[in-house]
């Protein structure tokens, strides 16, 4: 029951912003505080929200990033006490890829659909330059189904499988002196799309004076690189302290191991060299505990918020940003949703009526050409044999003239022949007589 | 793809629930209750007794206590705290409803309040750069069905018919301590004949898994629609502080079972189906809205028919499809286009070799006409050649016979002289 020692007039401000920006209940004016006067019951709502929960079950996906050998299996199978899928890769894989599988786990009455995800090849190549590509491309391939999911028009977000990466465990090299320069590029590509937790694996090779200086020297090569790794969060009351304890002790420096070792009169979890055995679970021997209570048992659920809130949020932004959507128009008017979407269709819309129209006019181009290029020959054939015409009418006067010379010629010849026979038969007419008379004078 | 796996020891993922109840808490809770019912109902005194707080007070009266012509919405928003747990209360209230002699579309003010809502979350959840969304949508309407004791009025009828797939309604009736339980009975029969004839969908008790809680669950649905009265006043019976109503008769107990349903109303409204009503608010009447919503913005203008199965992609994967379906339409137009010019190019060129070869034939022909003709005046030629140079032959011939004849004379007449 509240006391209703403040009075219930003035209005209350914003509850305050969590770390994890979430949804909350923001007052705001208007909201004023009222007593109650009995129990109403609306202190179940937490539980209600945790049955709903629990009846849909939970997801976790974790992505493990770090050299072959390094125990990354291994320590999986360690912190979920089972034994998950593959074999140990081999060292020549030609690029990294990125290996998936997805398992139901229960505990109690929580079921968890828990997804692994490891890299595969990682730290292998002679040149590593690209090697962070598949990681930053996976994760978000993930981030794109789920906004290309959100973004549908008919869409079921609240049964969607999340596959969005959680948590990345980037397993650093126990060589005890620094970050290897892929770890620095690697982790900085990575921290702002995912929380990373670094860890140190293989730690049972390094001493614990070694250990305290490695941590230093790593945490101080990720600060004044920038790499932004995952805080425990510190804003809840009641899990502040320990986990800014927690955040003290990064890396956490692991041990895992799956065999079973006989330690006083209960079995644990070890590994057994000649001079001792490393207990997995012991404080002393490693961070895997602490690695177990983070990531698991305390933060799970956070991890799983600040990648919805902040991780996504991002990739989200830049990508609808990229698509050229905004948020206010150049007054700073906030655009409503319809306007937004109007305005990009009628973009779009206009863009493709261009690209029509240019083709068109590139064929309207086209044929004009070819027409051009038709009437041109046209004219040409028609030049030809205007050409020939030409010729044949010259051939055709020379042959009349020839014609006309040779009927000439001829006229003549009659001529002459006419007149000869003329002359012939008026000599043969007088020659004739003549004869007649030589003859008359012979008869005398 | 998944396989079960089975932990062979302590993990800790039995954790996640208390985390979560843990983070919740801290955000706190928010809920939008709407109440409708013409005047006089009770709905402000319902309200006080669900929340035990005096909502509406002298300082703060209620809607009631004012008068209004036209139906107006308004909204209270109250802070109350309790168990550590923050609720963030809004009350949306109908003043006027049904209060008017002329009640036609009094019901549009409610569905444009509801839609508002909506469109708020829409527009914040749409944004680029989205920060807390603050959850205003109206996650349940509580309406008042007056206790005549005979059925639903049209009015009843109409409104819950506007708005069953908008929000979660839950019919109550109101002022059920002036019906016997008999009366009672028969009019809750009767209300939910009517309710099924007119298939309105109000809010449904979901199904669990849990034995226990389905058979309470079934008692409830029994009980529905739920009979309700409220008090302000404390009143003492046996020894008793309880809410209630005091008559010459007796005094109606609020949280008595035997007296009405108010206590189902609370545990259920409040006590354990709260979240579900803001989570069916959120998956099923939001989700309905807003696809109708985008769906109207995606296909303006386009042909509703032809897209109504592909209500699946996002206004954005719809616009990549149309491009690409506009570059296939493109190349296809492209190639038809392409087509029609070589296929016209050929034509022209077609006809342009048939027009050489006819010129060619026809320059041929005259070729050769005038070839003939050559080779006749030739012929000519050669006759008229022959035939002149046979006469002059001739002519020559004749010359010299002519000739010898006149030497011969010439000897002749010369022997003669002689």
């Amino acid at each position: 029951m509240l006391s209703s020692g403040s009075s219930s007039r003035h209005s209350v401000s914003c509850l305050g912003l969590n770390r994890s920006g979430g949804r909350f209940a923001v007052a705001g004016e208007g909201a004023r505080a009222v007593p109650l006067s009995g129990h109403v019951g609306f202190d179940s709502m937490p539980d209600q929200l945790v049955n709903k929960s629990v009846n849909h079950g939970f997801c976790f996906n974790i992505l493990c990033v770090g050299e072959t050998g390094l125990g990354k299996s291994t320590l999986m199978d360690t912190l979920f006490n089972t034994k998950f899928e593959g074999d140990p890769t081999q060292h020549n894989q030609p690029g990294v890829q990125l290996k998936s599988n997805t398992y139901e786990l229960q505990e109690s009455n929580v079921r968890l659909k828990l997804t692994i995800v490891n890299s595969v090849g990682f730290g292998d190549q002679i040149n590593k330059e690209d090697s962070y590509k598949p990681i930053v491309e996976f994760i978000d391939t993930q981030f794109e189904a789920y906004l290309q999911e959100e973004l549908k028009i008919k869409r079921t977000l609240h049964s969607y499988h999340d596959t969005r990466v959680h948590a990345c465990l980037y397993f650093i090299s126990p060589t005890g002196h620094s970050l290897k320069s892929l770890d620095l590029v690697t982790m900085k590509k990575l921290d702002s799309k995912v929380n990373i937790i670094p860890i140190i694996a293989k730690s049972d090779a390094i001493s614990k004076s070694e250990l305290a200086k490695f941590k230093i020297k790593i945490t101080s090569e990720l600060v004044s690189n920038g790499v932004q790794i995952y805080q425990f969060p510190t804003d809840d009351e009641t899990v502040a302290e320990i986990n800014s304890t927690m955040n003290g002790h990064l890396p956490f420096a692991v041990v895992g191991s799956t065999e079973e070792v006989k330690i006083g009169n209960k079995m644990v979890k070890a590994r057994q060299y000649p001079w001792g055995t490393v207990q997995v679970e012991n404080e002393n021997h490693c961070d895997f505990v602490k690695l177990r209570e983070m990531l698991i048992r305390v933060n799970m659920e956070d991890l799983r918020e600040q990648t919805h809130t902040r991780h996504y949020e991002l990739y989200r932004r830049c990508k609808l940003e990229e698509m050229g959507f905004k948020d206010t128009d150049p007054d700073s008017k906030p655009f409503s949703l319809q306007e937004t979407y109007e305005a990009k269709r009628n973009e779009f819309m206009g863009e493709l009526q261009k690209k029509e129209e240019e083709m068109r006019q590139m064929f309207v181009q086209r044929v004009k050409e070819k027409e051009a290029e038709l009437k041109e020959a046209e004219k040409e054939l028609h030049e030809k044999f205007d050409r020939l015409k030409k010729l044949h009418q010259d051939e055709k006067k020379k042959l009349e003239d020839k014609k006309k010379s040779l009927d000439d010629e001829l006229n003549i010849f009659k001529q002459k022949k006419t007149a000869a026979e003329l002359l012939q038969s008026q000599a043969q007419q007088a020659g004739g007589s003549t004869t007649l008379k030589r003859d008359k004078e012979r008869k005398k | 793809m998944e396989q079960q796996k089975n932990l062979e020891g302590y993990v800790g993922f039995a954790n996640l629930p208390n985390q979560v109840y843990r983070k919740s808490v801290k955000r706190g809770f928010e809920f939008t209750l709407m109440v409708v019912g013409e005047s006089g109902l009770g709905k402000s005194t319902l309200i006080n007794s669900l929340f035990l707080t005096d909502l509406y007070s002298a300082e703060y009266p209620g809607p009631s206590h004012r008068i209004k012509k036209t139906v107006q919405v308004e909204q209270s928003k109250v802070l109350v705290k309790e168990g550590g747990v923050q609720l963030l209360l809004t009350i949306v209230d109908t003043p006027g409803f049904g209060d008017a002699v002329d009640n036609s579309n009094c019901w549009q003010p409610v569905i444009d309040h509801i839609d508002s809502k909506f469109e708020d979350y829409l527009n914040a959840e749409s944004r680029v750069n989205r920060r807390q969304m603050p959850d205003n949508r109206v996650h349940c309407c509580l309406y008042f069905i007056a206790p005549s004791g005979h059925g639903l009025k049209p009015l009843d009828i109409e409104f819950m018919k506007r708005l069953h797939e908008k929000v979660n309604i839950i019919p109550l009736i109101a002022k059920a301590d002036t019906m016997t339980p008999e009366e009672c009975q028969q009019f809750k029969k009767q209300i939910m004949r009517e309710i099924q004839e007119h298939k309105i969908k109000t809010y449904e008790f979901p199904e669990t898994d849990d034995e226990e809680e389905n058979k309470i669950v079934k008692k409830i649905k029994d009980r529905l629609p739920l009979a309700v009265v409220g008090s302000n006043t404390i009143i003492e019976v046996n020894g008793k502080r309880v809410r209630g109503r005091q008559y010459p008769w007796g005094v109606a107990e609020v949280e008595n079972g035997e007296h009405c349903d108010f206590t189902i109303l609370r545990n259920m409204l409040i006590r354990t189906h709260m979240q579900d009503l803001k989570d069916v608010t959120n998956n099923v009447h939001y989700e309905n809205y807003r696809s109708r919503k985008l769906a109207a913005v995606t296909y303006n203008g386009a042909d509703n028919n032809k897209n109504k199965g592909q209500l699946t992609k996002s206004p954005l994967a719809q616009m990549e499809e149309e491009r690409r379906d506009h570059v296939a339409k493109m190349k296809k137009m492209e190639m038809e286009m392409e087509q029609v010019f070589e296929m016209k190019v050929k034509e022209k060129l077609q006809k342009l070799k048939d027009s050489e070869a006819e010129l060619q034939r026809r320059h041929e022909q005259m070729k050769k006409n005038l070839e003939a003709q050559h080779k006749e005046l030739e012929e000519k030629r050669r006759q008229f050649e022959e035939e002149k140079n046979n006469w002059e032959v001739q002519q020559r011939l004749v010359e010299q016979q002519k000739l010898d004849a006149s030497r011969t004379l010439e000897k002749n007449k010369k022997k003669k002289i002689f």
